[in-house]
């Protein structure tokens, strides 16, 4: 299934162990997300992102700090890979004034400005232009940073996912759209409505790109090819495009049971769930379990206390929505 | 003698200035560079600001909105050209959810001081789909900052300010005033955004235009004062803001108000406007509010089609005497 090389890593077992922690309070806060949404104190939907841990992971492993990246609606771990802590995530779930767009954004719109992190958008495809933007700006600015673009694989059918690739395509920016195939476009197999096998990277060739499709359940191998991807970018050698074979093991959003997938297909990608084959490799390293035992514990605890504190936070006031539209911080429209 | 500009010149001059004084300002857009822009409001910008800072983009309206905005939310200041208004369609997307919408969902995180610059209107020919006026659309957004100046010195002096303005703008500029001319303003001229001008002062009625229907209006009320009513003109400069103030403090005065706009009848900006003085100027008013704005059709392409049904000054001054004088 796997198509890109096993890269020989330079991986030190705590930076593995880093990885794993945060993979795996990722996948607590999206299991709480689910609970606190059937016990009614999350509103509206959530698209969950269990499943992809590795990409977000993986990813940001790859990044410098003060890169730039854009996510979609399913983008809890993105957030959270970006230094959105597990109590501002669920609090704006939550519809609290301690969430990360204090009420206002909501599941879909997850943003940590402050890191970089510059927010999640619910129309298909349309933070591609932007990441294309922030490269733009960077190149501009001469600053080294890189700009990242996370989508799924049904944003490879819309008009913005192609005019953004081509003008970063060609006016050489230090952009990588990279693409969490999960099989799905929400409800519809993506190789159903989709001309060519790999919706993002058989595409690449038409924007003069290379062809990259790798294992988005292996940490290592999603940091590796984004590292790559990036001392590219950061060379002056222009955009890429790469291509994560991944699953969600919830459905596409919280009213999806998910009915269309084949009989044991989920089954089938739980035996290759990015926390398993983590572990496998920090045992393979020699580590011992009681090690990978500590990690867990460490994350457990804050995702407890990050739903008590979330729990425990005011509403946001009424106030809160005549704030922001405006820069100058109200909303004030006329004379 | 004074120095004149072009409506066009004042494009370029506004967005020099700013170009100058802040090395954060690029442009964006379709044949904007080396061929200056297919109404030449971009001239000379290419040769003094050379590639670094004016940037030629492929037929993409979404990738040219959507890249000024990730480019405006990390330190810069661009300024998109999106050539006919009726294009900005293309990329509406970004016009309607993302531009204006990012500030408020990310709670105030991000901001996205940016311009878009469109050439807007009727009166040239170029049928339905290159002749629309839509500022009524992007009125109908939250979160957006619309200009629509009516001559060169507010061109150039509500450019700066859009350009400075921490807020996305959109800039209608209009294609049958691109040929007008008028005087040349100083250095570091300024129209702050969301300020009417009256540019007429009068007792009996008030008429309010925007970009393309000034010209109009004016004649109108000169034809007015001929015989014997004596009109205040408003010409607003900015949607949004929307200088309401400015407009009920001149219906008090002339208990009379006559709202003429380029866009259709059907969802024009002068219905809110018109609502705002129904409800808060209904005690000044001797006459109803009236609106005088385009057919419910699209642009027709032939100049006696077109003519027909957008508004004209013989309308208005018949809509404006059969008012004041009953």
């Amino acid at each position: 299934m796997m198509e890109a090389e096993d890269e020989v890593t330079d991986i030190q077992v705590q930076d593995l162990l880093g990885w794993y922690e945060q993979m795996f309070e990722i996948r607590l806060t999206e299991k709480a997300a689910y609970d606190l949404f059937m016990s009614g104190l999350v509103k509206g939907t959530t698209h969950l992102a269990a499943g992809h841990e590795a990409v977000a992971v993986g990813t940001s492993a790859a990044l410098r700090p003060d890169d730039y990246v854009w996510a979609t609606y399913r983008g809890h771990h993105h957030a959270m890979a970006r230094g959105l802590s597990a109590q501002a995530c669920l609090a704006e779930l939550m519809s609290k004034s301690t969430g990360s767009c204090e009420g206002k954004g909501g599941s879909m719109h997850l943003t940590s400005a402050s890191t970089n992190m510059m927010g999640s958008y619910a129309i298909i495809g349309s933070h591609l232009p932007m990441a294309a933007g922030s490269a733009w700006s960077a190149l501009l600015r001469k600053s080294g940073q890189v700009s990242v673009a996370f989508f799924g694989d049904g944003a490879t059918n819309i008009g913005a996912f192609h005019e953004a690739i081509n003008l970063a395509a060609v006016w050489k920016l230090p952009v990588l759209f990279i693409c969490e195939n999960n099989l799905y476009m929400e409800y519809t197999p993506i190789s159903s409505v989709t001309a060519v096998a790999h919706p993002a990277a058989d595409r690449a060739h038409a924007y003069s790109l290379e062809r990259i499709v790798i294992d988005g359940n292996d940490v290592v191998k999603v940091r590796d090819a984004v590292a790559e991807s990036a001392e590219r970018a950061r060379n002056g050698q222009g955009p890429s495009i790469i291509e994560c074979l991944t699953y969600r093991h919830y459905g596409h959003s919280r009213t999806d049971p998910a009915k269309y997938r084949p009989e044991g297909e989920l089954e089938e990608w739980l035996i290759r769930d990015p926390l398993k084959i983590a572990t496998e490799r920090i045992l393979a390293m020699g580590t011992a379990q009681t090690q990978i035992d500590e990690v867990e514990q460490r994350a457990r605890l804050r995702v407890e206390e990050a739903i008590q504190a979330a729990k425990d936070a005011p509403l946001s006031p009424p106030s809160e929505a005549y704030t922001d539209v405006w820069a100058d911080g109200g909303s004030r429209w006329r004379t | 003698m004074e120095d004149l500009i072009t409506y066009r010149g004042a494009v370029a001059e506004g967005i020099a200035r700013e170009m100058r004084r802040d090395p954060r300002v690029v442009c964006l857009g379709e044949d904007i560079g080396a061929a200056e822009g297919v109404f030449k409001t971009t001239t000379g910008l290419f040769a003094e600001f050379g590639p670094e800072r004016i940037w030629d983009t492929p037929i993409s309206e979404q990738a040219i909105v959507g890249a000024a905005m990730g480019a405006a939310m990390t330190g810069m200041r661009p300024v998109a050209e999106i050539m006919f208004s009726d294009f900005l369609a293309c990329c509406w997307d970004f016009i309607a959810n993302e531009m204006p919408k990012v500030r408020y969902m990310t709670g105030g995180q991000v901001t996205v001081p940016m311009v878009v610059r469109t050439a807007n209107g009727g009166g040239l020919g170029f049928g339905a789909q290159h002749s629309q006026a839509v500022e009524n659309w992007a009125f109908a957004v939250r979160g957006l900052v619309v200009a629509a100046p009516s001559n060169p010195a507010d061109v150039i002096g509500l450019m700066v300010s859009a350009i400075r303005s921490e807020d996305p703008v959109i800039f209608f500029e209009h294609k049958a005033l691109f040929a007008s001319k008028g005087p040349q303003p100083p250095e570091n001229h300024i129209v702050p955004l969301g300020q009417a001008h009256i540019a007429r002062t009068g007792n009996d009625i008030t008429l309010v235009g925007l970009a393309w229907s000034m010209p109009l209006v004016l004649e109108a009320a000169e034809q007015l004062a001929a015989a014997g009513v004596s009109a205040e003109v408003i010409d607003l400069r900015c949607l949004i803001p929307l200088d309401a103030a400015t407009v009920l403090a001149s219906v008090a005065k002339t208990s009379r108000i006559l709202i003429v706009e380029e866009n259709p009848f059907q969802g024009g900006w002068g219905g809110t406007l018109a609502s705002i003085v129904a409800d808060e100027g209904f005690y000044d008013l001797d006459a109803p509010v009236k609106r005088l704005a385009a057919a419910c059709v699209p642009l027709p392409f032939a100049a006696h089609l077109e003519e027909e049904v957008l508004p004209s000054v013989a309308q208005a001054v018949s809509i404006a005497r059969s008012m004041v004088e009953g």
